[in-house]
């Protein structure tokens, strides 16, 4: 035994070291190239970006809303798991907490880039405003992510050689007695800092395209991302839960598992699009006309922000997939749910997109004009760089720690 | 002394500017700059990167020759109270780098606070808020020109029109030297008050009767301060941000371009 499959865990098979550090190698280009351009962003100032005076928010915003969003799958699913006690998800909520702590730790990188003063970052902690909506967001996924660091280190105790310390051994085995109550303290973090999300743009009053009605000091949107973090969340989860089947080439999960959060997850989407539809509607007809607007106005100008836009969103990544995981046949057909979940992973980053890029798009005063963004290459690849490191992490934590409980049972090494 | 002071009554300092008097030629603008230490570029070709607390826009009645007609619209910061009592750019601010002052009503920025997330600019429908995205630069000799009464602003935060707030505490300054609680018209005046030739500009304290942009404006403070004069406008007005900027014209179709309006309503 090298030192390489000392670290693997017991009874499974991992692809040769060379192998695995071309891979590690590759991925690596793609982040320092991601780095190299925040350290651009970092000393030289926003210049670097194509953002400007109307397009203040862009594509860091939207990349931080969608990564919190498809990371969802961490805290609904633990909720599920610990609190709704649906035993079976105990066989994916590692790799849903894995997935989670990647987009939460990427989203807080990416803030620290996009702020103008990332020095003074941490105002927004020591003069937080409780009015602002980004205040919630600082506090509830500051706080959400050190409920994932804490998900995450029983895990990391649990590999092989750790857990021959006897310390790590009775504290990972101690840190996972009590995880109910950090997947409960999640759940109520995460339906705080997801719906802050989406109160972002909801409470922008003199943005037409944003702003939502609600209930007391919370738009409609506050729910809704709530909503479609819940129901998109696991969606992703699975997605890459199957990318890693098909690149490792070998069942990680068993069916069921999947079946169960699918099926979850597809009557989260129906009834979150049901209600995304009504919003819409409003929105539409009783909230923008108010206003003097007609709501095709804003779809009016440019194929960019087109009604197709709607149409994606709502019908062929809202109603589709989610019809595809009600349905128990499809759901249970391997190409249909692949569509189905893809899909969902998309219609929520359309959704995000549409509230961050397209609010600010749409003049407001009446002699204003139309306002398109394109990124520059630093802000597409900072936004990649997460990327980049979610693959890192995956690869090695993977390859170190036991992810997947059924995979020794799935996969049997036969020689 | 100090006991003898009590900031005298609260203020709504605010603009009448008359449209049918702007010539559009940009006195206000680079006044504004000026007083402000406002920061410029070697290359300013693309305005949505230019900081320009002051703005004047061209507008036209979209009719052609001989019914074409234009108008000039200067576009300070409207200092927004909101109907609710929020502004639309204080409310969002996550750290309290915006404040609305209740004794000016001046919606105040405070640049040593602000750590440039960008959402108040986002909030702001008049796009009245810019972002330094350069570091602040001068041509050599132009930096004995600068205001030592204004700081300039680093790379990375917000900026905005504040109307000329330092001015007001300078004249305060002066008041209380002197025993006085309260202001003369004349000693608080904005730059671009000050520099339009055409008087097309009129700065005051909207809650004082005997002030000029009270008597034009005649706000009425019991429906959000809008407007008696029937020749008087807001920009924007039906979204709620109740703005201190009133705009004046004879012409209509200049007083329906400051709102928006659905086909059926036109």
């Amino acid at each position: 035994m090298d030192l390489d499959s000392a670290l693997w865990p017991k009874g499974v098979q991992r692809c040769t070291f060379p192998k695995f550090m071309i891979g590690i190698t590759v991925v690596s280009v793609v982040l320092v190239w991601g780095v190299y351009a925040a350290l651009l962003c970092w000393f030289k100032g926003l210049n670097q970006t194509n953002m400007n005076d109307y397009y203040g928010f862009a594509l860091w915003i939207w990349a931080d809303l969608a990564v919190i969003a498809l990371g969802g799958g961490a805290f609904f699913t633990g909720f599920l798991r610990y609190l709704v006690k649906k035993d079976e998800l105990k066989h994916i909520i590692n790799y849903a907490v894995l997935i989670g702590f990647i987009c939460y730790s990427s989203a807080q990188l990416i803030l620290g880039i996009d702020v103008g003063q990332p020095l003074r970052g941490w105002f927004i902690f020591w003069h937080a405003n409780v009015h602002s909506m980004l205040t919630e967001v600082a506090f509830c996924l500051s706080c959400y992510f050190v409920v994932l660091c804490i998900e995450y280190i029983p895990l990391i105790l649990e590999n092989r050689q750790l857990d021959k310390v006897p310390f790590f051994h009775h504290l990972g085995h101690n840190m996972h007695g009590i995880m109910a109550i950090f997947a409960a303290t999640g759940a109520f973090l995460s339906c705080f800092h997801q719906g802050s999300l989406g109160g972002v743009s909801g409470v922008l009053f003199g943005r037409p395209f944003g702003f939502r009605e609600g209930v007391f000091i919370w738009p409609w949107t506050f729910f809704l991302f709530t909503w479609s973090a819940a129901a998109c969340g696991p969606c992703f989860t699975i997605l890459v839960t199957k990318l890693t089947e098909a690149i490792s080439k070998k069942q990680l999960v068993k069916p069921n598992v999947v079946d169960l959060l699918a099926k979850i997850s597809g009557w989260m989407l129906f009834t979150y699009i049901i209600a995304k539809t009504v919003d819409t509607w409003y929105w539409a007809f009783v909230t923008v006309p108010s206003k003097g607007f007609n709501w095709a106005f804003f779809y009016s100008n440019n194929d960019f922000y087109g009604t197709w836009i709607l149409w994606l969103e709502i019908v062929i990544c809202g109603y589709i997939p989610a019809l595809l995981l009600i349905t128990k046949k499809t759901r249970q057909t391997n190409s249909t749910l692949w569509i189905a979940i893809i899909l969902a992973s998309i219609g929520v980053c359309v959704n995000r997109w549409a509230l961050v890029l397209q609010v600010m798009a749409p003049p407001v005063m009446p002699f204003d004009t139309w306002a398109l963004y394109i990124p520059s290459w630093q802000e597409v690849a900072t936004t990649i760089l997460p990327v980049a490191y979610g693959v890192m992490l995956i690869m090695i934590s993977f390859r170190y720690l036991p992810i997947f409980p059924q995979e020794r049972e799935l996969n049997p090494i036969t020689n | 002394m100090k006991n003898n002071h009590n900031n005298g009554k609260a203020k709504k300092f605010g603009m009448v500017i008359d449209l049918d008097k702007c010539t559009g030629c940009g006195s206000c603008m680079v006044a504004c700059m000026s007083e402000n230490n406002v920061p410029f570029k070697a290359d300013e070709t693309d305005k949505r990167l230019s900081i320009t607390w002051m703005l004047v826009y061209k507008l036209n009645n979209g009719k052609s020759h001989p019914d074409y007609d234009e108008c000039y619209l200067p576009r300070p910061c409207m200092q927004c109270e909101g109907d609710h009592g929020h502004s639309p750019c204080v409310s969002v601010c996550p750290a309290v780098a915006t404040d609305y002052s209740h004794e000016t009503g001046i919606v105040s920025q405070i640049y040593t606070r602000c750590f440039g997330c960008r959402y108040c600019m986002a909030a702001c429908p008049y796009h009245a808020r810019y972002f330094n995205w350069w570091d602040p630069a001068w041509p050599a000799d132009m930096e004995k020109y600068l205001s030592p009464n204004v700081s300039p602003r680093m790379r990375g935060i917000v900026e905005k029109c504040g109307f000329c707030f330092h001015r007001y505490q300078l004249a305060m300054d002066k008041a209380y030297y002197e025993g006085r609680d309260e202001l003369e018209e004349g000693e608080y005046q904005t730059s671009c008050t000050q520099a339009c030739p055409a008087g097309a500009i009129v700065f005051g304290d909207l809650n004082n009767p005997k002030h000029a942009v009270h008597k034009i404006a005649l706000p009425d403070s019991k429906h959000g301060g809008r407007p008696k004069n029937p020749n008087a406008f807001r920009l924007l007005e039906r979204l709620g941000t109740n703005p201190k900027v009133y705009y004046l014209s004879s012409r209509k179709w200049v007083r329906d371009s400051g709102d928006n309006y659905r086909p059926d309503e036109k």
